[in-house]
Parts: C-alpha cells; sequence; structure tokens
C-alpha cells in the first residue's frame, strides 16, 4: 500500500540558529539594553563586593563630619564622619537584595494568579479581576506605608509588603496574555488528549506567554527600587547603621537647608536614579526585541 | 484613448531580478522576469506561496520590504518607467494610475475611520473638494453594486462583512480609473458564494472600464475564469506563459503538468485512485540553481538540466515554455501508481459509529439567542468519511465541537457506540481518546515552544497510554506512518513547512488509534501539491486503521475526492444528505444547486453561475418556514415562506428538505445545466 504514496516532504530543512541565541544577539545590539546593562551590573557588582572594595569601613567614623569631596574622600563625609563614598558603594546590598526578592515573589504569585484567572474565565475571573481594581484604586505606596507601620518594618515584612502589592499588575499582564493564548487551538487540543487544567496552564501555555512577564518583571523591578528607596527614606526600610542609599538621603537631607552640605545627599540620589534608569533602559530594550 | 495610437502595455516587466538581504547576503526572489499586461487585458500569475508572486506585485508599485531591491531589469506602468521616478513621482503614479487589492480587506481599510471617510480620501487626493468627494464616494460603492451606499459609508469597517468589505476596497481601487489594478489573491478568507460574486464583479467591472487587470492566485480555476493569458511562476522565474486554455488544457511545462494534476476535479474521489503530488520541496530563496529552477523536483530531469537553463520555447499561440523537454512535458511519470488503490467498503448496516440526534445549540450572544444549530441528526458509520459543508455561520464548526464534547448542546445527544456522550470534561479517557481532531492551521494547533518530540510523546502518553521503551518505540512508527522524517522529532514547530506541521498534527490525532477524526479545513492553509500529500495521507491512515472522518472543507473538489456522504448545512439545519455522487451529480437541493455552481474550475465552462441574493441571514433571526428561502432562486411562493419543508428521504440513503419534489428538481437543474463539463486530457 505505501509504495503507491508519494513520499514528498522529505528533504533536509535549512534549520534556523535556535531562536534564544537570536534573541540574545538583538538584545547586545540594542544600545539601550547595553548601556542600561553595563550600570545595571556594576551596581549589582557594588552589592557582592561592596563592603570589600570601599576605600574606608563604610559603618565607621574615619574622619571629621561633613568634610567636602576630595582625593581621601571622593564623595566626602556626612553628619556622622562616614565616608559617602564607601556607603555609596556598600548601600547597594540592601536595595538591591530587597527589591529583587520583592519582584521575584510578585512575578511568581501574580503569574499564578493570571494564568489561573486568565484560563479560567467566568466567576473566578470575574471576582479576581473585580479585587485587584479595587486594590489598584488606591495609591501604593500609600497602602505600603500603612502596612508596614502596621506589621512592623524587617526586611522581610519588606519584600512581602511590595511583593504583595505589585502581584496583581503582574496578574493583569499575564491574564492579557493568556487570554489571548487560550484562543489557540493547541489548548482544545490539549483537553481533547485529556489533561486538566493545571497542566494545560503550566506546561502549555506559561512557556508561550514567557515574553510578556520577562518585560513585566524588569518593569516591575524598577518600580520595587523605587517604592523601597520610598519605605526607606521614610524611615520604614533598612535602620542605621547598615549602609542604604535612601535611609542616608534622609538622614542628611536636613542639611541641605544650609545649602553647602550637598555632597552628603546628591550621590545617593544619583545612585538610586542611575539603578531607576538602567532598569528601565534594559526594560526598554527586551521589549523592542520582544515585541518587534 | 485614440485608436490610431497603439497603446502602451499597462504593465511591462522586463528581465526583472529582484534580491532581499537576508542575514547579510543578497539573496535572487525573482530571476529575469518577463512578462507585459496588455491595456484592458486580464493577466493571471499563479504559483505556490513563496514563488514571488506577491514580491513582483509588491516591485510594481515600488513597495518592496526595506531588505528588498530590484536588482536589475526594468518596469514600466504605462509606459512610464517605475524605477526612475523621484519619491514625487512615484506618489503621483500610486495616486492617479496603478492601484492594489490585497488579500484581506480587513487589514486594507483603516478600523477606526468609517467608511466614508475612506472612500472620500481616494477623491480628495485628487483635489476634489469635501462635498463633491462625498457624492462621488456614493457613485463609487453603486458602481461595485451596494445596493444602499449611504448605510455602508456610514459605517465602521468591522460592521460590514467580508464580501462587503472587499467590495469597498475595489471600489476605492477603481475610483481613480486605473491604468492597472493588481489583486492579490482577492477573494481569500471569503465564502465560495461571495467569492463568486466578487469575480462576477470584478470581470464587469473590467469589462465596462477596460482596466488592465494583473491577478494574482494559487487557484488556477479562478485564473481560468478571470484570465485571459496566465504566467506560472516557480522560484522566481516564470517557467511557462501563455492563453490560459492553451496553458490549462495543454501544459509545456513539468511544474504546470504537476500543479494541475495535484488538484482533485472532475469528479475525482478518493475510490478511483490517489492524488499526485509534487515531490519535493521549493527551493530556499536564493539558492543557485544553475540549470532549470524545477530541475530537483522534477521527474523528467536530464542531466541537461541541471547544467544549462532552458530557453522559453514556443508552443505556438504566444505559449512559451521553460523547459528542455517542453514536448513531452504532459508525459511527466505520475508519483502515485493509478488504480492502486483499495476502495474500503464501508458497512451501513450495523449500528453507526457516532449519532447525532436532533442537536442544537444557542449562543447567547449582545443580548440575543443565536442558533448556532438548531436540530441537526446525522450518523457517521465505522470507517466512513462525512463531508461536511456550507458557508461560513452555517454551523459547520459548532457542530464539530459539539461532537467533540468542547461545546455543549442545547438540546439533543450526541451517541458513541450508543451510548450517550457528555461534554469533554466528563467524557472517559477511553470516550476521550476514541474522538480526536486535525485543525486548519498547524501554527495554532501545535504549542510552538515544544518540540515534536515532546508533542508527540505526550500525545502517546494521554492517548495511547503508553510511557518509556513502549512510548519512544510507538513514536517511530506513528512518524513512518505520517511519512515524517525522525530527525525533524527534535525541532519546533517553526523550523517545519506548512505541510510537516500538518503532518505532526495528524500523528498527534493518530497516537490513541481513534475511531473518529474531525478534520476541519485540514489542508486549506497548504498549496496544492502539499495538499494532495495531506489528502493521500488521510486516506490511507483511514484504510489502514478504518478511522471514520467528519471533513470540514468550502472546497467542493476536496469534499468530493474524500467523502463517502455529503451533508449540506444553512443555518444550522441540514438542508441535505446524501451519498457523495449522488449529492454532487443531483438533482440537488437548491442551495447545494448554488454552492456548487459558484465554484469556479480549472476545466472551464461548465454551469451557469447562480447568484444568491444577498448574504446569510443572521442565525439570531434565522427566516421563517425553510431559512433558504430569502435566496432561494428555486422558491416557490408562500409555502416556503411558512412552512418548513421536512427533510425526507427522496432516494436512497438521500434525505433533502424542500418543497420542491424530486423529480421537478431534475427536469429545472437539467435545463440549467448544458452538459457536464468535460474531464480534460492532463
Amino acid at each position: 500500500m505505501s509504495s503507491a504514496i508519494a513520499l514528498p516532504d522529505v528533504v533536509p530543512t535549512r534549520v534556523r540558529p535556535h531562536a534564544r541565541r537570536e534573541t540574545l544577539r538583538l538584545l547586545l545590539r540594542s544600545k539601550t539594553f547595553v548601556v542600561g546593562s553595563i550600570i545595571f551590573w556594576w551596581w549589582v557588582f557594588c552589592a557582592f563586593f561592596g563592603f570589600a572594595i570601599a576605600p574606608h569601613d563604610p559603618t565607621g567614623i574615619t574622619a571629621s563630619t561633613l568634610v567636602a569631596p576630595s582625593w581621601h574622600h571622593l564623595f566626602g563625609t556626612d553628619a556622622l564622619g562616614e565616608d559617602v563614598f564607601s556607603r555609596v558603594l556598600a548601600g547597594a546590598r540592601s536595595i538591591l537584595t530587597i527589591a529583587p526578592l520583592a519582584t521575584a515573589l510578585a512575578i511568581v504569585a501574580g503569574t499564578t494568579l493570571g494564568l489561573i484567572t486568565g484560563y479560567m474565565r467566568g466567576t473566578v475571573d470575574d471576582v479576581v479581576s473585580r479585587l485587584i481594581e479595587a486594590l489598584l484604586a488606591v495609591p501604593l505606596i500609600v497602602l505600603a506605608i500603612t502596612i508596614v507601620v502596621a506589621i512592623g518594618h524587617s526586611t522581610a515584612a519588606i519584600v512581602v509588603v511590595v511583593g504583595v502589592l505589585f502581584t496583581p499588575l503582574v496578574a493583569r499582564t499575564v491574564r492579557a496574555a493568556v487570554l489571548a493564548e487560550r484562543e489557540l487551538d493547541y489548548v482544545p487540543a490539549a483537553r481533547l488528549r485529556g489533561e486538566r487544567a493545571p497542566y494545560i496552564m503550566f506546561v502549555e501555555i506559561l512557556p508561550n506567554v514567557t515574553g510578556p512577564i520577562i518585560v513585566e518583571a524588569t518593569v516591575r523591578l524598577g518600580y520595587a527600587v523605587f517604592t523601597i528607596a520610598g519605605l526607606s527614606f521614610l524611615g520604614l526600610g533598612v535602620q542605621p547603621p547598615t549602609p542604604d542609599w535612601a535611609a542616608d538621603i534622609s538622614n542628611n537631607y536636613t542639611l541641605l537647608e544650609s545649602g553647602t552640605y550637598w555632597w552628603t545627599v546628591l550621590f545617593g540620589a544619583l545612585a538610586i536614579a542611575s539603578l531607576v534608569i538602567a532598569i528601565n533602559l534594559i526594560a526598554d530594550g527586551i521589549t523592542q526585541v520582544l515585541e518587534r | 484613448m485614440n485608436a490610431a495610437a497603439a497603446p502602451a502595455p499597462a504593465l511591462e516587466l522586463e528581465d526583472l531580478d529582484v534580491v532581499f538581504r537576508v542575514r547579510g547576503v543578497e539573496r535572487e526572489v525573482l530571476r529575469g522576469v518577463s512578462f507585459s499586461v496588455g491595456a484592458g487585458e486580464a493577466y493571471g500569475l499563479v504559483g505556490e506561496s513563496g514563488c514571488g508572486k506577491s514580491t513582483t506585485a509588491l516591485a510594481v508599485v515600488r513597495y518592496l520590504p526595506r531588505n528588498g531591491r530590484v536588482r536589475g531589469g526594468s518596469i514600466r506602468v504605462a509606459g512610464t518607467d517605475v524605477l526612475a521616478l523621484s519619491r514625487e513621482q512615484l506618489r503621483r503614479l500610486r495616486a492617479d494610475r496603478l492601484s492594489m487589492v490585497y488579500q484581506n480587506p480587513a487589514d486594507a481599510l483603516n478600523p477606526a475611520m468609517k467608511v466614508g471617510q475612506q472612500v472620500a480620501e481616494v477623491f480628495r487626493v485628487h483635489g476634489v473638494p469635501r462635498d463633491e468627494s462625498l457624492d462621488r464616494s456614493r457613485d463609487a460603492l453603486v458602481r461595485v453594486q451596494i445596493a444602499d451606499p449611504g448605510q455602508v459609508l456610514s459605517r465602521y469597517p468591522h460592521q460590514l462583512s467580508g464580501g462587503m468589505q472587499q467590495r469597498v476596497v475595489i471600489a476605492m481601487a477603481l475610483a481613480k480609473d486605473p491604468a492597472l489594478l493588481i489583486l492579490d489573491e482577492p477573494t481569500t478568507g471569503l465564502d465560495a458564494t461571495v467569492e463568486a460574486e466578487v469575480l462576477d464583479l470584478i470581470a464587469a467591472l473590467q469589462a465596462d472600464f477596460n482596466t488592465a487587470v494583473l491577478f494574482i492566485s494559487h487557484n488556477l480555476g479562478m485564473i481560468r475564469k478571470m484570465c485571459e493569458r496566465v504566467g506560472v511562476l516557480y522560484a522566481g522565474t516564470l517557467v511557462e506563459e501563455g492563453p490560459v486554455a492553451n496553458i490549462l488544457e495543454d501544459p509545456r511545462h513539468p511544474y504546470t503538468v504537476g500543479l494541475i494534476r495535484c488538484i482533485p476535479r472532475g469528479g475525482a474521489r478518493k475510490d478511483h485512485g490517489r492524488l499526485d503530488s509534487i515531490p519535493g520541496f521549493l527551493p530556499s530563496i536564493g539558492e543557485d540553481l544553475p540549470g532549470c529552477v524545477f530541475a530537483a523536483r522534477c521527474a523528467l530531469a536530464q542531466p541537461i538540466c541541471t547544467s544549462e537553463e532552458p530557453a522559453a520555447h514556443s508552443a505556438g499561440d504566444g505559449h512559451f515554455s521553460r523547459c528542455h523537454f517542453h514536448e513531452q512535458a504532459r508525459e511527466l511519470p505520475r508519483t502515485v501508481a493509478v488504480g492502486l488503490a483499495r476502495p474500503l467498503e464501508v458497512e451501513r448496516s450495523g449500528d453507526p459509529l457516532i449519532r447525532i440526534d436532533d442537536v442544537a445549540r444557542v449562543f447567547r450572544q449582545h443580548g440575543s439567542d443565536v442558533h448556532a444549530l438548531a436540530g441537526v441528526s446525522a450518523a457517521i458509520w465505522p470507517g466512513e468519511t462525512l463531508g461536511l459543508v456550507g458557508e461560513s455561520g452555517s454551523g459547520k464548526t459548532t457542530l464539530a465541537r459539539t461532537l467533540l464534547g468542547i461545546v455543549a448542546p442545547t438540546r439533543g445527544t450526541v451517541e458513541l457506540d450508543g451510548r450517550v456522550l457528555p461534554v469533554l470534561a466528563r467524557r472517559r479517557q477511553e470516550e476521550v481518546r476514541q474522538l480526536q481532531i486535525v485543525f486548519q492551521n498547524p501554527d495554532s494547533a501545535l504549542n510552538r515552544r515544544h518540540q515534536v518530540r515532546r508533542i508527540l510523546l505526550r500525545a502517546l502518553r494521554k492517548l495511547g497510554d503508553l510511557a518509556g521503551e513502549r512510548a519512544e518505540q510507538r513514536l517511530l512508527e506513528l512518524v513512518g506512518e505520517v511519512r515524517l522524517d525522525e530527525r525533524y522529532l527534535s525541532v519546533r514547530p517553526a523550523q517545519l513547512s506548512g505541510g510537516l506541521k500538518q503532518r505532526v498534527a495528524i500523528a498527534r490525532a493518530f497516537a490513541g488509534n481513534p475511531r473518529l477524526v474531525v478534520c476541519d479545513e485540514p489542508t486549506s492553509a497548504l498549496d496544492v501539491s502539499v495538499q494532495a500529500a495531506i489528502l493521500n495521507l488521510l486516506v490511507e491512515l483511514q484504510v489502514k486503521e478504518r478511522v471514520a472522518y467528519l471533513f470540514i472543507s468550502h472546497d467542493l473538489g476536496v469534499v468530493r475526492y474524500i467523502s463517502d456522504r455529503i451533508a449540506v448545512l444553512y443555518l444550522g439545519r441540514l438542508m441535505e444528505v446524501g451519498p457523495a455522487d449522488t449529492v454532487f451529480s443531483g438533482p440537488h437541493h437548491p442551495y447545494t444547486e448554488a454552492l456548487l455552481s459558484a465554484v469556479p474550475t480549472i476545466d472551464g465552462g461548465g454551469r451557469e453561475r447562480i447568484r444568491l441574493a444577498g448574504e446569510i441571514p443572521s442565525a439570531a433571526e434565522p427566516p421563517s418556514g425553510c431559512v433558504f428561502h430569502t435566496r432561494c432562486h428555486r422558491k416557490l411562493g408562500a409555502i416556503c415562506e411558512q412552512q418548513e419543508p421536512p427533510l425526507l428521504e427522496v432516494g436512497e440513503g438521500h434525505l433533502m428538505s424542500c418543497h420542491i419534489p424530486l423529480d421537478e428538481l431534475r427536469r429545472l437543474q437539467r435545463k440549467a445545466q448544458p452538459a457536464p463539463p468535460e474531464e480534460a486530457a492532463v
């Protein structure tokens, strides 16, 4: 029987280079992404080795107070006589610990919630979506402050509060992507071989929505840095003498009024700004490549 | 135009070379294409996807993608050298002399602008004042036979049907009385009846306005109907050119011969033999082809074919073929042995495999009830194919989905082996295994993040209950059965061609030895040569596994080829069910008659086209009596509006729902259809 059938399609295909490698190549060609990455990885490096490479002890009194920037103290010293340059280097650690953890929590919880609401639709979706909308109506920072004040401001508390508050935002993005995916025929195809909902959500759909999730993760990380710095500035974060950019600004900014001691505040502020901008540049680069 | 001076051809391509830069290398997409379209002439360009049809059209309007450029040759539109124009001159040419109609009218219209604004814009570009442009828009729509132009102008594109959208696009294209109208697959995505109307319209307008038309299509029947001359493109080369009747009846290039043989036609049925296909693949773009571009896939190829480029040999009457052996082209060996196929005996005396009993389904939409299915009863016996035809919106897909359990019926039952099937979520795995589906679009049906191996192993595990060593073993058997090379197991769907993807989808459906497979337009996204191979595969699997098919398709040639019985749906009701030959040869239901007459055949001639009045009515408010009476060309009178005709047996296994007695239908339809088209010699 089979001898009567033509064997048409069997010739070698020219296999494309791996899609993931192609994505990486495009990313490395994007200036936005490269510049953002360099700044970002510099601060990550400081988070790990900031204490080690700091010229002075970041938590110790190393000179007289409020010394202006000089060769010996590049960024000067603060009101306590601590070396600002050393504290900026070492200060990367606290923010780059709390922000990624909070983001990771938000991504895991938000993705799960987004998959469930997007795939199940119906009552589950309606109830959860209304709750999310209600939550999003309140300014996040206000909510964060209220909760942190109420439950006490340990590092863990900040991670959980920021993570939970970001969850609905992630869920909303993931849900939108899932809604588009579930219209594709591979979803009914999976149901027609008797797959259960969790398998379809996590094994079939999830790999196809990683693009939006990665973009969302990067954007959220930027906001997390912002939010956590805000909490820290209000005294609800890391406590002295642990170096922390926002806390240091908070401790010194009253000195700004005299107009003389600008170095105590400026460099910490620049550090926060550069980190947030770097993350946003990375997010832009990824968005351009993934949503080409 | 003055008759004394011979007008310049509307389009003249000479030795056109187009290259695309891919990964830093320029690759040839068009290799020295030359042809001309005379003033007022309709010229067809055929070939499979990837042959360069659309690239030709884009080059003519100088709208190649950024990485493409014309490397050599010339393009003249009504005597103007398009390639030499400045930006402003080009804009004027596009505004005044050139028009293009694309595949998808919904994409060609701006969704955020009312139709009226968009049509008026065409006139405004020519400096017509605002008030006058509105009047002229109205006239333009009247010309494309839109009955109520005021209504249409005040709507947004999404509020119009596909056929209506395409009319608007054509109206815009013709508004400026162009020298050349390019139509790029203008009816893809339209129903057969609507397609026929749009084609009639284009033909009429072309005659009226004496516009030259470049008609791009993969459908040879449509080309036959619409064009005077045709060029066959393969791998960016015009391999054959000539008057359309000569090309289709006396092709002189093996590619054309192969292309024509792929199409099931002239009443071909799976019992008579397998379809021919064209072995191999299209060369990748820019591949170095020193001799004949088709040599690698040609059964007639000799050493000279790969070393020497064939010249254009004349077969008289302006018919040229670029083949060294153009005189023997028609003796191209068949890829399948004729008459080897064993017809499959379907035993209908026993119990059916599937029994659909009075199934109805109502959807709630915008506050009204849409009756997608209104009481359909049918049965499918083991090993047979039931073809399901009807326009979009007739309920074909809903019926298939109800069968599979994805959609729950509002009323009625689906039985498998005499037991009522619940909805999918409540079916036992054994029941799930027995009913499978092959979707229309394999891109959407295969998870693009999973490797072929993973897709198939998972199906074997869930449907075949196989794991480990035994699953691996069965996997190799399975890919062998669908003629998929083992090396494709480690790739993802995106790296496969359309035909290969569909083979993976078929393998997945057959992983658990199903007893019924729903085939939802499984070949409509594929080229004809690939379609032939997939249809052959489906028939082969049917013979081997005794699987039954519910085969949905709008291509009546394909349905006739593969089906044992055919069911015709209209507005969620069965109009006619019967053995395939009986339904096709008639006497048939007036709706079936209209559907059949709408299909252009490559043999030419044949039936008189029956025009169905208007569009398929909304299923939210189905007409009273016989639902087809609003469009029926054989309507009797009041009885059709008041009483719904019962579905009665009019012949052996042949059921019909019509008030006109069978003998009367036979008499009427014999009169309308002079003689059956003769089978072409190829």
